[in-house]
């Protein structure tokens, strides 16, 4: 039994709950697949200089065409001779950055919406709020296309117009959580303590978002990769020479009777990369969701 | 130190503005508590007692305005504070204890941290310090075993030990006035009486001056020295406790203490529950507030609303009693029976 009470509390532990890699695996294998997809997706944009057989944008006429499985080039080369699979891994390289600045651009902006708007409410939430309608009220790629059009064609411009389609919906959502977090009565508690309402907003509404934004974070990268694939597809994202899947698709589908491999092995970049980030999200939700926990 | 009480309040008038108009939810509301005094505001759900308290603690929700009167806290009139003053003031020399102790802890970080968090918003205190006082405040508040629940998130936590931590927390920094929101309201009947007991020690060892408001007439006759009954937002009877208790001078009161279930009542005997239903707060109806209601009403009662007057050694507000009649348990024929 203790004597004295501070050395006691000196070994409370007062950081967040610690749950354990192997435990999170046990009880979520899903989780740690997508999680290891998807670092692996960076991994490969990472080492892409290193880990490519060749130069993505070296062009070689006399090996234009070749088909998946040929030597030297395991996926084939393009029209203009370029190896596919060094395109492919060098995509990643676009694509991934191009998902992380649109959904930070999204997080950040619908965020503090949110936040503004849920907690202060008033004439500030009506004003936001009829904002976010006005973005809502476009369906999100076209409302994209029109922004880059606007500002003009290149990789910048593309992250910006995603995160700004992704606005209205980390504006909802968060606005919805701190909505519901107002009315608990720790808040009321913490204020009838004399904590400041930034106080409050820092140590108490935020960390309580954490989880379902997490969420939302992984479902919109997805969504953001697709977004940039789409418009590089349309020439509004990378431009010529840079290797991107969308691009790639594009360029590939004027040989899509001959040589579909030129479209079919971007595309499936793309697949599998939306895929494993949605595969996160989701179980990512089921894992933390306090409902399902069992 | 030139004041006469810890807490006055003064002819209180707090509005809400809502969409249908302003709703006067407190009405000229007096009152006042000395130090290491327990002092109960009783009163149905809309009387405007919870209005008071967050009143006092000027937490009004935003279409809430204090319109008219005085709050003396230590001789410092509250009303004229600035919302940074108040912060200074919540949760150093007042604090504030919530209904339902389930939410009443963040579910994001661990218990100790929380009880804690006072300290360090007021007096800077680092976090191991802070937790080292949240313990002991555990083990004061009859929390088992504290160092370890101090570790624990408040998922880990039982309602009634919420309700501790809860008070706990207002604890942290040696308020001079705890002011409880139902406190008990959402525990059952034995975790009740240990939180009621756990307020009444600290209040007896602490001199701090407690507001408990209830609608649980047992849990005011249990620890308070004195109580207010609210109705309609007006303050329609108070004394010491058992004074109130045995010779209630407002029929308001006199119909509460009766629609108590009694165990010594005759077989059968059906529950007699007030009559009517308490006053749309934005259609008062004229004169005294719970005429309608009323099986004593005469003539009067409709026209003149009655001041708050003393009455055979405490203070009422009705005109039945206030001119010499008693409220016997024989009211006027004709209403209270169907």
């Amino acid at each position: 039994m203790s004597t004295a009470p501070a050395l006691v509390a000196a070994e409370v532990p007062v950081g967040p709950a610690r749950v354990g890699l192997l435990e999170l695996g046990r009880t979520h294998p899903r989780v740690v697949l997508a999680g290891g997809l998807v670092l692996l997706l960076f991994l490969v944009a990472l080492l892409a200089p290193f880990i490519s057989p060749h130069d993505p944008i070296a062009v070689n006429a006399d090996n234009a065409y070749l088909p998946p499985l040929s030597p030297g080039h395991a996926l084939g080369t393009d029209e203009l001779g370029r190896d596919l699979l060094s395109r492919m891994l060098w995509g990643a390289r676009v694509s991934l950055p191009v998902a992380f600045v649109a959904v930070a651009v999204g997080l950040v902006a619908g965020g503090l919406i949110g936040l503004v708007s849920g907690y202060f409410g008033g004439v500030a939430d009506l004003l936001l709020m009829r904002l976010i309608d006005a973005l809502l009220a476009f369906p999100a790629l076209i409302l994209a296309i029109a922004i880059v059009a606007a500002l003009g064609p290149n990789l910048t411009n593309a992250m910006i117009a995603i995160g700004i389609v992704a606005i209205p919906v980390y504006a909802r959502l968060v606005r919805a959580l701190v909505l519901q977090l107002k009315q608990m009565e720790f808040i009321a508690a913490s204020r009838s303590l004399g904590a400041t309402p930034l106080r409050i907003v820092v140590r108490h509404v935020i960390p309580n978002l954490l989880t379902p934004v997490i969420v939302q974070v992984t479902l919109s990268a997805g969504f953001a990769i697709l977004a940039e694939a789409t418009l590089s597809f349309l020439g509004l994202g990378a431009q010529v020479p840079t290797p991107d899947w969308g691009q790639m698709i594009n360029s590939g589908a004027t040989f899509l009777e001959n040589d579909p491999w030129l479209a079919i092995v971007p595309g499936a970049a793309i697949s599998i990369t939306v895929f494993s980030f949605n595969l996160l999200g989701d179980s990512l939700r089921d894992a933390l969701d306090p409902r399902l926990r069992s | 130190m030139a004041f006469t009480h810890l807490l006055e309040l003064e002819d209180v008038h707090t509005d809400l503005s809502l969409k249908q108009g302003v709703l006067r939810a407190v009405e000229g509301v007096s009152l006042y508590v000395d130090a290491g005094e327990t002092l109960g505001i009783v009163g149905e759900s809309g009387s405007g007692k919870s209005m008071t308290a967050l009143s006092i603690m000027r937490l009004l929700p935003r279409s809430g305005r204090i319109a008219r009167g005085a709050i003396r806290f230590k001789g410092r009139d509250l009303v004229g504070f600035s919302e940074d003053e108040m912060e200074d003031i919540r949760g150093t020399e007042m604090a504030m204890i919530f209904q339902d102790p389930m939410s009443s802890l963040n579910p994001v970080y661990r218990s100790g941290w929380q009880v804690g968090e006072p300290l360090e918003i007021h007096r800077g205190t680092n976090v191991r310090a802070s937790l080292a006082a949240a313990v002991a405040l555990f083990k004061k508040v009859g929390i088992p075993e504290p160092e370890k629940r101090a570790a624990q998130f408040p998922h880990a936590f039982s309602g009634g030990m919420s309700q501790r931590a809860m008070i706990a927390m207002g604890l942290t920094t040696s308020p001079s006035l705890l002011i409880a929101d139902e406190p008990t309201t959402a525990l059952d009947v034995t975790i009740q009486a240990q939180i009621l007991d756990l307020l009444r020690t600290l209040n007896r060892d602490s001199q701090m001056a407690t507001i408990l408001i209830t609608h649980n007439l047992g849990v005011v006759a249990g620890i308070c020295d004195r109580v207010i009954v609210m109705y309609a937002g007006r303050v329609v009877e108070e004394g010491r406790t058992e004074d109130v208790f045995a010779h209630p001078q407002h029929p308001y009161t006199w119909s509460l203490l009766r629609s108590i279930p009694r165990l010594d009542a005759a077989d059968r005997e059906p529950l007699t529950p007030i009559e009517g239903s308490p006053p749309d707060m934005m259609q008062l109806p004229s004169g005294c507030k719970f005429h309608p209601r009323c099986p004593f009403a005469v003539d009067r009662c409709a026209k003149e609303e009655p001041d708050l007057v003393e009455v055979r050694g405490h203070a009422a507000r009705c005109w039945v009693t206030q001119s010499g009649a008693s409220l016997d348990g024989s009211p006027r024929a004709g209403s209270g029976a169907r």
